[in-house]
């Protein structure tokens, strides 16, 4: 993990790099060092951008991807990058916040392709839209289900069990 | 008609023939036959209800689109709406053939975020128990994949040992599976007399045991044939696709979290770490088998450098007192109580706990909103990342190849679908 200090280093270092072309401001909104796990906060449009730059630093293998509902919050879903260097053995958390209105975010599965199961799954249970998936269907829940059940206003329980004979007369039936 | 009965019924299983060329300029010319085959989910080869829409062109894989999902039940939803310690049996059942490692990766999680030490002989205790349970893992993987292979032998010897593994889990734990016994801060109990004795026992024989497999298979020329040069895919392809455990060791690539990054002690013990030269299925059966060994080695040294000392934290607000002291102390009777009914709250905050299961990083990421239910309960389990890697190993190959890579690549469907 790199230390408080180096965290703030990355994200200077990512702010001059990127902040400097005159665009919309710092990519880095705020930084987080809780446990000895250090996150950098991102403008969720600039989310590439910061991934690659990350990734010349060392960082090259995204472990996982992680959704995370903040009701009630806004912007309410989250969804988190785990990096990992291997050489250094060095982990660096990348979030950035989608509102519930408008949860759309830009698909890294051309530059990173493990996360193509992963942004599926954060799809299927969140909602989030990934623009440039290649193929953004739900991958756990039923084709045809609706709703995001893993949102924190999603009810647990009470739902029917589908078969053939009644998927069409059922809750979460699109017909 | 439901989209999703509509899209189904859309997909043809007969065969469609296909131009390929105009006669002239191909060898063959003319047109082929493309055959879109439904395998899966019910079929013992997928090792559980993996379903693979498979496009074969004769008899070589031309397209693969694994659809998972059918034992989902939501241990994740679950797990937000239970306390702290009681999600710990929910998280067990994803990866039913590495439940230590589940309970393991989620304590750890738990630990981080309450900053809570572990006793040092818990966590030799855990780690006896983690080593058998990567032997007990690896033991189902060689016995299933040797049966995919023809070999029926192999899953009754590895199925006489797992037995052993399971005895030993039910001597310490009470329970052969899911056994509940990793709590947060510690283990459940201490080892019960005869254990160390019968532990022993199994880890001398163990070594004989897989000199044996590897003596019927390391040979055997339908082994090799099946498995040498197929389904090799390179380090950079299986980095980029985000595929880590034996895997990748078979590829050349000695990642492995318990030497890189070594969590509850594992920097203590001497051990190895197996690597293959060219990650075709023949390097990831070889890895696997070695890796027992390890384990084996790894469980002798955690037993015999078992330290003194409790075998949970003596922290009164995350772990239950002692049964004795209720009878006599107030204060414990209080935190019993307040534990049992409410849990413990942690600090607000995120954390992220990989461990090394026997399929790679298990890694557990844990919300908590300071209450006492964890706000938001992720695995990333090494056998939903690995599974995207499958259609690239397996096409272009033999049909037959794909039941081998797909044995090779030990996917858990529990974990995958959560």
């Amino acid at each position: 993990m790199p230390d408080a200090t180096g965290l703030e280093l990355i994200a200077q270092a990512l702010r001059a790099a990127e902040g400097g072309d005159g665009t919309s401001g710092s990519p880095v909104l705020e930084t987080v060092f809780f446990r000895g796990r250090g996150t950098l906060v991102v403008e969720p449009e600039r989310i590439g951008a910061v991934l690659a730059a990350l990734r010349e630093r060392g960082y090259s293998f995204m472990a996982s991807l992680h959704g995370v509902d903040y009701y009630p919050h806004e912007p309410r879903l989250g969804i988190v990058y785990e990096l990992l260097d291997m050489r250094t053995v060095d982990r660096i958390t990348v979030k950035l916040r989608v509102p519930s209105g408008t949860p759309e975010v830009e698909s890294v599965t051309p530059q990173w392709p493990t996360a193509d199961f992963q942004e599926r799954e954060i799809y299927d249970m969140f909602g989030v839209v990934f623009r440039g998936h290649p193929d953004l269907r739900r991958i756990l829940m039923p084709e045809d289900y609706e709703g995001h059940p893993q949102r924190r206003d999603f009810p647990v329980g009470g739902e029917p069990v589908l078969f053939t004979f009644n998927e069409t007369e059922t809750l979460g039936s699109s017909e | 008609m439901s989209e999703y009965r509509r899209r189904e019924q859309s997909i043809t299983l007969s065969p469609v023939e296909e131009q390929v060329g105009s006669g002239a300029d191909g060898p063959g010319g003319g047109t082929h036959e493309l055959l879109t085959l439904n395998f899966g989910p019910h079929h013992p080869a997928t090792h559980g209800v993996l379903r693979l829409l498979v496009t074969l062109q004769g008899e070589t894989v031309h397209d693969i689109k694994p659809i998972v999902g059918y034992v989902h039940t939501g241990i994740e939803k679950t797990a937000e709406d239970k306390s702290y310690w009681k999600v710990i049996p929910v998280i067990e059942r994803m990866d039913y053939l590495a439940y230590h490692f589940n309970a393991m990766a989620f304590c750890g999680a738990v630990e981080t975020l309450l900053e809570v030490e572990v006793p040092r002989r818990a966590q030799y205790l855990r780690v006896i128990q983690l080593e058998l349970n990567r032997i007990m893992s690896h033991l189902v993987w060689l016995g299933t994949s040797a049966l995919d292979l023809g070999a029926i032998s192999m899953f009754w010897y590895c199925f006489r040992e797992r037995e052993k593994i399971l005895d030993l889990f039910e001597m310490s734990t009470g329970a052969r599976m899911h056994t509940r016994y990793f709590q947060v801060g510690g283990v459940a109990e201490d080892i019960p007399p005869g254990f160390a004795e019968k532990l022993r026992g199994f880890l001398k024989e163990m070594p004989e045991r897989l000199d044996q497999y590897g003596a019927l298979l390391n040979r055997n020329e339908i082994v090799l044939q099946r498995l040498r040069g197929t389904g090799m895919l390179d380090v950079q392809t299986l980095l980029a696709l985000g595929v880590t455990g034996p895997l990748l060791r078979a590829a050349g690539n000695a990642w492995d979290l318990r030497k890189a990054d070594p969590r509850g002690s594992y920097d203590d013990f001497d051990f190895k770490i197996p690597v293959g030269t060219v990650g075709d299925n023949y390097d990831r059966f070889a890895c696997r088998l070695r890796e027992m060994y390890e384990s084996v080695k790894i469980a002798g040294q955690a037993l015999e450098g078992l330290p003194e000392g409790p075998h949970i934290t003596a922290d009164r607000k995350v772990a239950l007192p002692p049964r004795h002291e209720l009878a006599t102390s107030m204060e414990a009777l209080i935190h019993h109580f307040k534990l049992v009914t409410e849990g413990f709250r942690p600090p607000p905050g995120e954390v992220y706990f990989p461990v090394e299961s026997p399929r790679g990083e298990l890694g557990c990421f844990v919300v908590s909103d300071g209450s006492s239910k964890p706000a938001r309960v992720h695995m990333r389990d090494p056998s939903f990342v690995n599974l995207q890697a499958f259609s690239q190993m397996a096409e272009g190959g033999y049909i037959a190849d794909l039941i081998a890579t797909l044995a090779m690549l030990d996917p858990i469907l529990g974990g995958i679908d959560r």
